[in-house]
């Protein structure tokens, strides 16, 4: 067991961070794939998360939609730590009703889109809220409906994901993740699996939410042109930690660390 | 040598039909049980506890690894010498709706382990408990690859009712039993149970194929 006494149970003070990874730890077997991390993202920030693959980036997502455990550390979100809860003045392992509760604050799309294929556009985007958040179906469905406006699907909405394309179903992802209302939201390498084309279809709706929303996010893209475009700050990932992060006039302008400079070199020429 | 008396025919035709309500109540009713119970095998061998997973897992596999006709005969017989008594029918149903539970439930956990990872992933992205994942999202879609499966065993659980006759059910086959003892002729009883089988399993398995599709255009699979 680690000492779990160092972490406070809570973050206060005047600029709490959104999303804080603290000294995260995650391995699998005897590989490690994040090494004593740390990581801030204040509310409203967009960080990019690049690297080469194997580096540790998609996990640092998933770690903090729960969908991995981690081995070390702890996650806290908007002040409140979310892989752990505090338990007779220190913090424990949090149960499954503990992260149901701040669960509730993240949302997250995925590479292959992963929507419901047995449900239409709509449905899909009203299922949460509805078996969740609790929402009658009236509810439901006009905020469903305005986020599918939103993403460009409104006139799909009846559709089920078989009849979409790959850039159709992405932002019924994105409209999906929306309706719950998060305050932080993931992308991971969410253009990844799209024909070049319609790239573009994808990367204007999250465009739109970082120019209109004051949303926190947090994505992982290979996608070096619309990094360098939207981000506030982008962390350059090798080897399971933060090789080297600034803004992105910094981070592609003027990469300070060899191991940047090499990979952004390959980057660039790949293009 | 026998010959094929027609009038024989007319005259036991029905009681044959009587019979072939009582064997298509008894598949049925067993069916039902075998799918309810089928799913909740299934279900039982995916909780977070090991020694749950553990007994259901060696209890289907026991009773796959058994006849079905051991089972009925240990509902019936042996359990009297417990206080149990249950009527033919009872027994009946009981034995064979568990022992199709058993088959189905490897059906169903075919079917749930073909849903995609991703499917699970997006449910926790949205924070549905355990139960919303499995009725909202995953079961729905583990089903229709299950529907050839689940019609393979109604057709199967239809053609294993005779077992029944062993304790008495009045099925198709103990009502041709009885004819032919009465009548001394088994020539037409049984072959009319044989048509009967075949007249009511060809069709069922066109229609489980019909409904199959029609499931997965609905789900839009």
């Amino acid at each position: 067991m680690q000492d779990l006494s160092r972490f406070p149970l809570e973050l206060t003070g005047d600029d709490v961070p959104m999303v804080r990874f603290q000294q995260v730890r995650k391995s699998y077997g005897s590989l490690t794939v994040l090494d004593n991390l740390d990581l801030d993202v204040a509310p409203g920030e967009m960080v990019t998360i690049i690297g080469p693959s194997g580096s540790g980036k998609t996990t640092v997502l998933r770690m903090l939609m729960t969908l991995e455990t981690i081995n070390g550390g702890v996650i806290y979100v908007d002040g409140k730590p979310l892989t752990h809860m505090p338990k007779g003045g220190k913090l424990v392992p949090a149960n499954e009703r503990h992260l149901r509760n701040r669960r509730a604050d993240i949302g997250m799309c995925f590479q292959h889109f992963n929507l419901f294929p047995h449900m239409t556009a709509l449905e899909n985007c009203m299922e949460g809220p509805v078996h969740v958040l609790g929402l009658t179906k009236a509810e439901a469905r006009d905020r469903s409906e305005d986020l599918l406006e939103l993403v460009g699907m409104i006139d799909k909405k009846d559709q089920h994901p078989s009849r979409l394309s790959g850039g159709q179903q992405q932002r019924v992802a994105i409209a999906r993740a929306l309706a719950m209302r998060p305050k932080v939201m993931l992308f991971d390498e969410v253009t990844s699996a799209l024909d070049p084309e319609v790239i573009g279809e994808v990367t204007n709706v999250i465009r739109g939410l970082v120019d209109e929303h004051n949303l926190t996010m947090l994505m992982v893209t290979h996608q070096m042109g619309f990094a360098r475009d939207i981000s506030d700050r982008v962390c350059f990932f090798y080897a399971g930690r933060i090789e080297e992060q600034g803004t992105p006039a910094d981070l592609f302008g003027n990469p300070q660390k060899e191991r940047t400079q090499q990979f952004l070199s390959a980057v660039k020429e790949a293009v | 040598m026998f010959e094929w008396k027609w009038d024989f025919v007319w005259e036991i035709m029905p009681r044959l039909i009587e019979a072939t309500g009582n064997t298509l109540l008894a598949a049925g009713a067993g069916y039902a049980i075998a799918v309810v119970l089928g799913l909740a095998l299934a279900l039982g061998q995916r909780t977070p506890y090991a020694v749950v997973t553990f007994v259901v897992r060696e209890f289907v596999e026991f009773i796959r690894s058994t006849p079905l006709i051991l089972q009925i005969f240990f509902v019936f017989y042996v359990g009297p010498q417990f206080g149990i008594r249950l009527s033919p029918w009872m027994s009946g149903m009981i034995a064979i709706g568990l022992h199709y539970a058993c088959y189905l439930s490897e059906v169903y956990r075919g079917g749930i382990e073909s849903v995609a990872k991703g499917q699970w992933e997006a449910a926790t992205a949205l924070n549905m408990t355990t139960a919303q994942k499995y009725r909202r999202i995953i079961i729905p879609q583990a089903i229709p690859p299950a529907l050839a499966g689940m019609g393979n065993y109604l057709v199967g659980i239809f053609k294993d009712t005779p077992m029944l006759s062993v304790i008495g059910v009045a099925e198709l086959i103990h009502t041709a039993n009885a004819i032919g003892s009465e009548n001394y002729r088994f020539l037409e009883p049984y072959t009319m149970v044989g048509i009967i089988f075949l007249a009511i399993s060809l069709p069922a398995a066109g229609l489980i194929r019909l409904f199959e599709g029609r499931v997965r255009r609905k789900l839009g699979l």
